[in-house]
């Protein structure tokens, strides 16, 4: 089919200029053989530091085929911009500055994002599977009436993509047939794009819709944060991670896994069990309601196993189980299982580490 | 003034079952299995209850959209405090989070509905996207995985989970929250108050009836069983177990 016969398909111009063009047409008229993607990645970040998630979504845009746009919506472009103008396949840094972006809220961002694809439609609008990602890209696909992608962990086509459901129990082959692929993608499952690579991408001004920003500014504010501080690595990066649920029956009790984790060098994670009872505050939860993460090593101490815990961490290199329960469904994930009095067998693994 | 509440509530595999997916990879296997309120949506209907117990809310209205097995969970809606509920039967068609919001958004404008209370996320499709799909359509501020809320004057002060800590939002209303597991502790239903449900109406509408086209879109390719683990062995102690992970290079 010539281009020609496609425009006129689509109906809607009687002149082809490529700058009207859809990304469809676009991408028909740039290359014959293959489709030139345009591929935009939101980049997550707290004004100060880019979250490490967004080098994996650039990652999974680099997997569609083509370079990659990073968009930062930011009120300190300084600090942001040489933090990802080198990295890896990604060829534009785009910029939108305002003051009111000093809060990186999902109301004042999204009109952004919408203003640069409407000027200039890509073909894919990328962010990391975090809670970023889940506030800020369903709600541009609304108005752009495209259905969301959430939680990709593959791609198998510039189009075709696969997600995990029923929390991990199964994996959902998606084909989009919407003219902007929108999607975010796990963190676990695309390795980080290198960060200070040979490559240095041109660094460009957007236009921020300022009215419209202002507006979602009415509706919602910031009024503080709360963050856990800690010394240990994080959570859903680190490569080793030691968990503690149940079995471990205080809060007190609960030390022993910091102390194996402090050994290992790894980060604390906890099942949904340990939370609810108090032992760690929930952003330490690991499953399908909490953190899905895929480290080196995984040692699951006095956690039985349950389909929720599983979902989150199954995808791990190796796992180590540590429980009395021989019929605990953790064994049956686990690369070693230790049937064994956790008051015992983790400080005698501290010790002898 | 006090608030309408409209709460969504789905239908879906009980949380406890272990999924199995049909060996036609079309689906996963459904028949025969048991089936509750997704765990979220009570924690959204609870709070719902809990804010007209406060007066903050005059009235709630559960919302549901599948088969017609979807009534159970809106008969629950209703025994644990829900006014009435809407019930859009979709037939065999799986309606889409977005099909979901724009049903919802015709019902928060036919309803004059000014807080929309949701689950984080439906724990059969995990998208967690009707409540930032729904707050965009209608242009509504948004909160996520919230786990804290009040009314206080015009607003609600919000406390939500983020990564890495909590964040506290200031919104306006109206507005679209979705809830998570902290948020509260869902009530069991009485039995004079399962009894009382039977009576509360069930409306009962067509996609269409709310301006939605629900149309096979034959997006969903094919479901399939996710890698399996090969079985792993058990050591007998922790000497043994150190041993294997220096071994494998993993300490």
């Amino acid at each position: 089919m010539s281009l020609f016969n496609f425009a006129l398909r689509a109906g809607r111009h009687n002149l082809v200029i490529a700058n009207h063009l859809n990304p469809i047409q676009r991408a028909l008229s740039t290359s014959q053989v293959r489709f030139q993607q345009r591929l935009l990645v939101v980049a997550d970040h707290n004004n100060e530091t880019i979250t490490p998630i967004t080098f994996n979504a650039i990652a999974a845009a680099n997997k569609i085929g083509g370079s990659v746009e990073v968009l930062l919506i930011t009120n300190q472009p300084d600090k942001l911009v040489n933090q990802v103008e080198k990295a890896e396949h990604v060829s534009k840094v785009l910029v939108a500055n305002h003051t009111l972006f000093e809060q990186v809220l999902a109301e004042r961002m999204a009109p952004v994002i919408l203003n640069l694809h409407n000027k200039s439609p890509f073909t894919h609008i990328i962010a990391g599977a975090n809670s970023f990602g889940a506030n800020v890209l369903p709600r541009v696909a609304a108005k752009l009436n495209v259905r969301p992608i959430t939680g990709v962990i593959g791609i198998n086509a510039p189009d075709t993509f696969l997600r995990p459901i029923y929390g991990g129990q199964a994996i959902q082959t998606y084909k989009s047939k919407d003219g902007v692929k929108i999607f975010t993608a796990r963190a676990t499952a695309f390795q980080k794009v290198e960060q200070e690579s040979a490559n240095k991408a041109t660094v460009e001004q957007v236009e921020v819709p300022v009215a419209e920003v202002e507006e979602a500014a009415k509706m919602t504010q910031m009024v503080g944060q709360e963050l856990n501080k800690s010394e240990r690595p994080d959570l859903t990066s680190a490569s080793r991670v030691v968990s503690g649920g149940r079995g471990l029956k205080s809060k007190e009790n609960f030390e022993l896994v910091f102390k194996l984790a402090e050994k290992l060098g790894a980060a604390v994670g906890a099942s949904r069990a340990a939370v609810d009872a108090g032992y760690v505050p929930n952003d330490m939860q690991v499953g399908q309601t909490g953190k899905m993460i895929a480290p080196e090593l995984y040692v699951a101490v006095g956690i039985s196993g349950a389909i929720q815990h599983l979902s989150g961490m199954k995808d791990s290199k190796t796992i180590v189980a540590i429980n009395k329960d021989s019929e605990a469904p953790i064994f049956q994930v686990a690369d070693l299982g230790l049937e064994a009095d956790l008051f015992k067998a983790v400080p005698e693994m501290t010790e002898k580490l | 003034m006090a608030l309408r509440i409209l709460v969504g509530c789905k239908r879906v595999i009980d949380y406890a079952v272990k999924v199995r997916v049909r060996p036609d990879k079309a689906g996963v296997v459904t028949e025969g299995v048991k089936h509750s309120m997704n765990p979220f949506d009570e924690i959204a209907v609870e709070e719902a209850v809990r804010l007209k117990e406060k007066k903050v809310a005059s009235d709630i209205i559960a919302f549901s959209c599948g088969s017609q097995a979807s009534k159970e969970v809106l008969r629950t809606a209703l025994a644990m405090g829900a006014d009435q509920a809407i019930l859009v039967d979709s037939d065999k068609v799986q309606p889409e989070p977005l099909d979901i919001a724009r049903m919802l958004a015709k019902i928060v404008q036919d309803e004059k509905i000014n807080l929309v209370l949701l689950g984080k996320q439906a724990i059969d499709d995990d998208s967690g996207q009707v409540a930032p799909l729904l707050s965009s359509l209608l242009n509504w501020p948004q909160a996520l995985c919230v786990s804290k809320l009040e009314k206080n004057g015009d607003h609600l002060d919000i406390t939500r989970e983020i990564d890495g800590g909590l964040e506290m939002l200031k919104l306006s209303l109206p507005a679209v929250i979705s809830c998570d597991l902290r948020l509260n502790e869902p009530r069991y239903a009485t039995l004079p108050n399962i009894m009382k449900a039977k009576k509360k109406p069930i409306v009962e509408k067509k996609p269409k009836d709310l301006g939605v086209e629900l149309e096979s879109m034959g997006t969903v390719e094919r479901i399939e069983d996710p890698p399996q683990r090969e079985g792993g062995t058990r050591v007998k102690d922790v000497d043994e177990l150190l041993a294997k992970l220096k071994e494998i290079g993993r300490i």
